[in-house]
């Protein structure tokens, strides 16, 4: 039996580091400024646990052998052991949060955003709005109660009577430049959503009540999918948008495009 | 055995008292035992219908038909719930806690036996409430087991957010009142009715454990029911704890305003992560005793055992904020939060170093009980190392709500915690139905459950690192996730296997009981005072049992004593 024990063990291991070796489903490429950070600081992690993992089993498969020793038999304990193991797992558990929390705290948002764009998200069940706030750079007041219109083109229910909101532009998926930090303004109208772009390492909730400030600077040009990743009912699982990221020319030209249409209103 | 002259009055009570209606510790343990057992199983369909639905979304179950997305949630919700609640938190603690707690320490019963017997029928209520939910119009909540709101503030919000989630709420507050009638019971023993010489330093760790997990129950579920009594109020009575103005669903204005959908967040989770250590605290306390007992050895490093329990339980209480990275607080929280938590897993790492220290050396015998003690500690180093990956906002950020999470609470808190069950089971059984189980029985089901558990759980791991979202019904409904469809279907297969592989312990469990042989008093040479024959006699009714104790409880192969371990009741040499 501990053979047979110690072999199963073994084999459990041999097995899960195949599975992180062989990565059949894995991150999807890195398209955003913070994509490559975090998977390098995800890479240690899979280092320092992984190797933790093994080692950990190895000695467990270890201890499991039949072979008796009279003398460690009686022991009861030492301090020093005790001392010894809390200390290194202590350095080695407090080197990683103190690197992770540096990643983190490089990823808070700046005070300023240089060039940023800026795209409200508000999550409805079972959708995204992306609103961008046109010429003024100024959203317009909304009030979802009063002027909440989806079948009329008004699904956020800007208020008529904020000059600020007349030129705001909406949009089905998130469209954006590549390269220019994008702040967004994340809202939710009824539920808890959850904003979640695997390309960009990025996902905040969407809270109703709060307008919550997010960011992310996009990189890599071409078209990533957005799912929720916060249960919000029954069409949760298929909560999808995208996010198109574009060159600087096309995005002005977009951009133009929908303020002369919002223009003509 | 007892000659029936000991037998006192209790015992000559009509069958229903004695049998039913009891307020002995070990009837009592016994019915939370069977209630976890009832829970386990419809938790497990549960899961069963749910990993089926989603990878062959249009299979017909029979009976049931085909699962519908809605039902899916219902599922998932209720999965969880039963498991949380009615399982994990139930019977490593209440279940033999409640029998073993005055067993172990030397008396007759509990503290308060009615406050104990209290404590189960408001469980058992709370169970049934909770089942009804299937059967009302809407069916069972849908807003999984953590329950945010405004989804769960709101009839509107979705199907089963009605009477469903009225319900779930009912069911939740009386489980809370019945966790805090027993707990005070386990406190009250532990502090005032250890037999005589059965100091602090020489109970056994299982002891320790319910002890602790006690304190934090006290602490935890009082917060619990007080948020899930706002949350009632939210809903009938128009308070507005947890809804913001101007909510708009499907549609309809709602006329709630000033509350914070956040606050219900912390409430949840300053109860719910002391939750996952009243979990995995007795499961942790079990193992301990059992290594000792089958590597013949004294626990390795009993004081740092009970040092680490005690930090555990400590610091328990300020993690809280590691589920809610991405929710919206205040983002410098998060290196708290982070620092806290990290600083949680040196006792756990603590604890392991033990585990494997203790078996280090010893002359370990290969039964069922120390099959699945070993495996607890394999999934407690697997589930809890990807602990600190998740305890990082930076980290956190992206794997959040994804299936990386999903596998590491499911190693750590359920695999890791039913592995505990089954150990103390397997090891406790004779004790507490007379019979002994079917040792081959016992290995054929640790080897299909452990290959099963990692089979099963690891893979997920994967998923998350792709980004596969968790409590999606429906894998069709984001290109990228429905790529992992593959994946997904060797999970199903795992799972289905794994449960299937389930029937041979409760075959095993139930032969056990009508034709098992009978045991010996004291079947696997163990030093603890449940297992002392003067102990029986309390087997017909609290009795005269006072034992002295002379002895710590983890006396094997003591140098220069004769017999391979010593009784915690044996004279002092």
């Amino acid at each position: 039996m501990s053979v047979a024990l110690r072999l199963a063990l073994l084999f459990v291991v041999v097995g899960c580091v195949y599975l992180f070796l062989a990565q059949p489903y894995w991150f999807p490429a890195g398209a955003s400024s913070q994509s490559g950070l975090i998977d390098h600081q995800f890479r240690i992690a899979l280092w320092v646990f992984g190797a933790l993992f093994v080692v950990g089993h190895l000695i467990l498969i270890f201890v499991l052998s039949k072979k008796s020793h009279a003398d460690r038999a009686a022991s009861r304990g030492s301090w020093r052991l005790e001392v010894t193991w809390t200390l290194a797992i202590t350095v080695i558990f407090f080197w990683f949060n103190i690197s992770a929390d540096h990643l983190w705290s490089s990823m808070m948002p700046p005070k300023k955003l240089g060039g940023q764009i800026d795209v409200e998200v508000t999550g409805a069940q079972f959708q995204w709005y992306f609103r961008y706030p046109g010429a003024d750079g100024i959203f317009g007041r909304t009030d979802a109660q009063k002027f909440a219109r989806p079948d009329e083109g008004n699904p956020l229910g800007i208020d008529p009577s904020d000059p600020a909101g007349r030129d705001d532009i909406f949009a089905t998926a998130m469209i954006v430049p590549v390269g220019h930090p994008v702040q967004l303004h994340l809202r939710a109208q009824d539920v808890v959503h959850s904003l979640f772009i695997p390309a960009m390492r990025f996902k905040q909730d969407t809270v109703p009540g709060m307008e919550i400030l997010s960011h992310f600077t996009p990189t890599k040009i071409g078209v990533y999918e957005i799912a929720c990743a916060e249960l919000c009912g029954i069409g949760h699982y298929r909560m999808r948008a995208v996010v198109r990221v574009v060159s600087e020319e096309e995005f002005e030209k977009w951009i133009k495009a929908q303020e002369a249409a919002a223009a003509s209103h | 055995m007892p000659s029936s002259t000991t037998l006192n009055a209790e015992s000559r009570r009509s069958f229903l008292r004695r049998n039913l209606f009891s307020t002995d510790h070990k009837m009592i343990g016994r019915q939370y035992f069977f209630l976890s057992l009832a829970a386990v199983l419809v938790g497990a369909w549960l899961s069963l219908l749910m990993r089926i639905h989603l990878v062959w979304p249009h299979a017909a179950i029979p009976f049931l038909g085909e699962i519908k997305p809605e039902n899916y949630l219902a599922h998932l919700t209720m999965h969880g719930t039963l498991m949380v609640f009615f399982v994990l938190s139930t019977v490593p603690q209440a279940g033999f806690g409640t029998f073993f707690l005055p067993l172990q320490l030397g008396t007759q019963n509990m503290a308060f036996p009615r406050l104990s017997a209290a404590g189960f029928w408001t469980a058992l209520t709370s169970f049934l409430v909770l089942m009804a939910a299937f059967v009302v119009p809407g069916g069972a909540s849908g807003a999984g087991w953590t329950q945010y709101p405004p989804l769960s503030a709101l009839a509107s919000a979705g199907p089963g957010q009605g009477l469903g989630t009225d319900l779930w709420l009912l069911s939740i507050g009386l489980f809370c009142l019945s966790s805090l009638m027993s707990a005070v019971g386990f406190v009250a023993t532990t502090v005032r009715h250890r037999a005589p010489g059965m100091t602090w330093m020489r109970m056994p760790l299982t002891c320790w454990s319910w002890f602790v997990t006690s304190i934090l129950i006290l602490l935890a579920f009082g917060i619990l029911l007080a948020a899930v009594i706002l949350l009632m109020l939210d809903r009938h009575a128009g308070t507005s704890f947890f809804l913001p103005g101007g909510l708009l669903i499907s549609g309809k204005a709602i006329a709630n305003s000033g509350g914070s959908p956040l606050l219900w967040q912390h409430l949840f989770w300053f109860f719910g992560h002391p939750e996952v250590y009243i979990a995995i605290l007795p499961a942790m306390g079990v193992t301990s005793h059992l290594l000792s007992v089958f590597a013949r050895k004294p626990v390795f490093g009993y004081k740092a055992m009970v040092g680490a329990t005690l930090a555990i339980g400590a610091l328990g209480f300020m993690v809280w904020g590691h589920h809610m990275f991405v929710s919206g607080m205040n983002p410098y929280a998060g290196f708290a939060f982070s620092t806290l938590t990290t600083a949680i897993a040196v006792p756990s790492a603590i604890k392991t170093f033990n585990w494997v220290a203790t078996l280090y050396g010893g002359r370990i015998r290969y039964a069922t009980p120390l099959l699945f003690s070993a495996g607890f500690v394999s999934l407690f180093i697997t589930g809890g190392l990807t602990g600190p990956i998740l305890a990082q906002p930076a980290l956190d950020t992206y794997l959040h709500d994804t299936y990386f999470v999903v596998a590491h609470f499911h190693l750590i808190m359920a695999m890791a915690g039913l592995f505990a069950v089954f150990s103390a089971t397997y090891f406790w059984f004779p004790r507490m139905f007379g019979r002994m189980m079917n040792e081959r029985l016992g290995r054929l089901h640790f080897w299909i459950t452990l290959f099963g558990a990692y089979a099963i759980f690891v893979p997920m791991h994967l998923l998350g690192i792709a980004g596969h979202p968790r409590r999606y019904s429906d894998l069709s409904g984001v290109q990228y996730v429905a790529a992992m469809a593959p994946l997904q279907k060797f999970i199903t297969l795992a799972a289905i296997v794994t449960i299937a592989g389930q029937l041979i312990f409760l075959v095993n469990l139930f032969w056990s009981m009508r034709r098992g042989p009978a045991a010996e008093t004291n079947p696997w040479e163990c030093g603890t005072l449940e297992w002392t024959p003067a102990s029986y006699a309390t087997n017909e009714g609290p009795g005269e049992w006072r034992p002295q104790v002379n002895h710590g409880p983890y006396e094997y192969n003591v140098p220069g004593v004769e017999q391979d371990f010593i009784m915690q009741d044996a004279p002092a040499s």
